[in-house]
């Protein structure tokens, strides 16, 4: 869609922090909560499962708290129609920029199958990581850090020391 | 003002969903902005070639946290009112070790994931897939993480009641933190171009 116009570049990263900081900010103002993005994730899972195999559900604590009493569709939920507004306004702002387009980033020394491995067992990796945190980067380091609540702040620090840890495992992907 | 509107009967559940997914348009749209849906770009922010990640990420925590606090001290905003998520320390702080090396090897979060996938990138949807898979692992594993999940439970706390700080000296704290790690930030970044 965008062949020969190069896109446009990115916006200054601090105003586009500004500009998540206020989305955040009315989700606590006007929702007394924050943003989150992995629990949605949880609610795909359940709801996919309980389709499945509706017995298998039962009585098991991670698929039941996200399914709801059965009156209404789990997907009929806070998390799950937010999750389909950032979909939604990564596209929008993808398409007004000129930069909607099928790639795969990665460093120049990795090849498109490594990257996609990596990138299917990073986010295996990280839907663990997620739910023994209670939440990811949306959840817990940005609602939960500008709550200054204790645990997200541990989950912040943990998330980025360990990244800088494994970074040299991972250096042929990205350099 | 009585905020948080929803938690004061303001609005519906119908226009609740309304406003997540106006909100989540405006979360993607900035994320995108940024240059966030870019797994190279954001796993520049472990090797110190580009360092948007701490830049938005921490300009976006301390926008909300200021907002919190001026509404909440001109009394327009309820903060016992504003869901704060529980600490277990334990769990949140071994979640965060297994969630940063996935997030190194994997180059985006579950958000970032999301914008990625909507702009076009493959990596972003094959990571959004990984994702449902770690979640479905963990669930079927739970009987054996349960004990690990429930340790360490500290309640609804923050760092300024942990370690006994006036709320507004603790956002003058993560402030000035913001303000240096930005200049550092942007030294390392002028260096290593």
């Amino acid at each position: 869609m965008t062949q020969g116009a190069s896109p446009r570049p990115y916006m200054n990263p601090y105003v586009a922090g500004v500009g998540i900081g206020v989305a955040l900010l009315l989700a606590f103002v006007i929702m007394g909560r924050g943003l989150g993005a992995s629990g949605a994730l949880s609610t795909v899972v359940a709801t996919g499962v309980n389709t499945v195999a509706p017995d298998h559900t039962t009585d098991r604590l991670p698929y039941e708290a996200y399914l709801g009493d059965g009156t209404v569709s789990p997907l009929k939920d806070w998390l799950v129609f937010e999750i389909l507004g950032i979909t939604l306004g990564g596209l929008l702002s993808a398409l007004l920029a000129g930069r909607f387009r099928a790639s795969i980033d990665k460093g120049p020394r990795a090849s498109n199958r490594s990257r996609l491995l990596f990138a299917f067992g990073g986010g295996t990796i990280m839907g663990i990581g997620a739910k023994l945190a209670r939440g990811c980067t949306s959840g817990q380091a940005l609602t939960g850090g500008a709550l200054l609540s204790v645990g997200s702040w541990l989950f912040i620090i943990g998330a980025f020391a360990a990244g800088y840890m494994a970074a040299p495992l991972f250096r042929r992907e990205w350099t | 003002m009585n905020a948080p509107f929803y938690e004061f009967g303001l609005l519906g559940d119908n226009a609740s969903l309304l406003v997540a997914l106006l909100i989540g348009i405006a979360f993607g749209f900035f994320l995108e902005r940024g240059g966030l849906g870019n797994a190279r770009k954001l796993a520049g922010q472990f090797y110190l070639t580009d360092l948007v990640v701490l830049k938005v990420m921490f300009s976006a925590i301390v926008t909300a946290m200021l907002g919190l606090f001026w509404l909440s001290k001109l009394g327009l905003l309820d903060l016992s009112r504003v869901y704060l998520l529980p600490t277990y320390v334990a769990p949140h702080l071994i979640g965060g070790v297994v969630f940063g090396v996935g997030f190194v090897m994997g180059g985006l979060c579950p958000g970032t994931s999301c914008v990625a996938a909507s702009s076009g990138r493959i990596d972003g949807l094959v990571l959004l897939g990984g994702m449902l898979f770690g979640i479905l692992l963990f669930n079927e594993a739970f009987p054996l993480l349960q004990g690990l999940y429930y340790s360490t439970e500290l309640g609804q706390v923050t760092v300024a009641e942990l370690l006994g700080l006036p709320h507004g000296v603790l956002v003058f704290i993560v402030v000035v933190a913001a303000l240096g790690s930005f200049v550092l930030a942007e030294r390392i970044e002028a260096r290593t171009k």
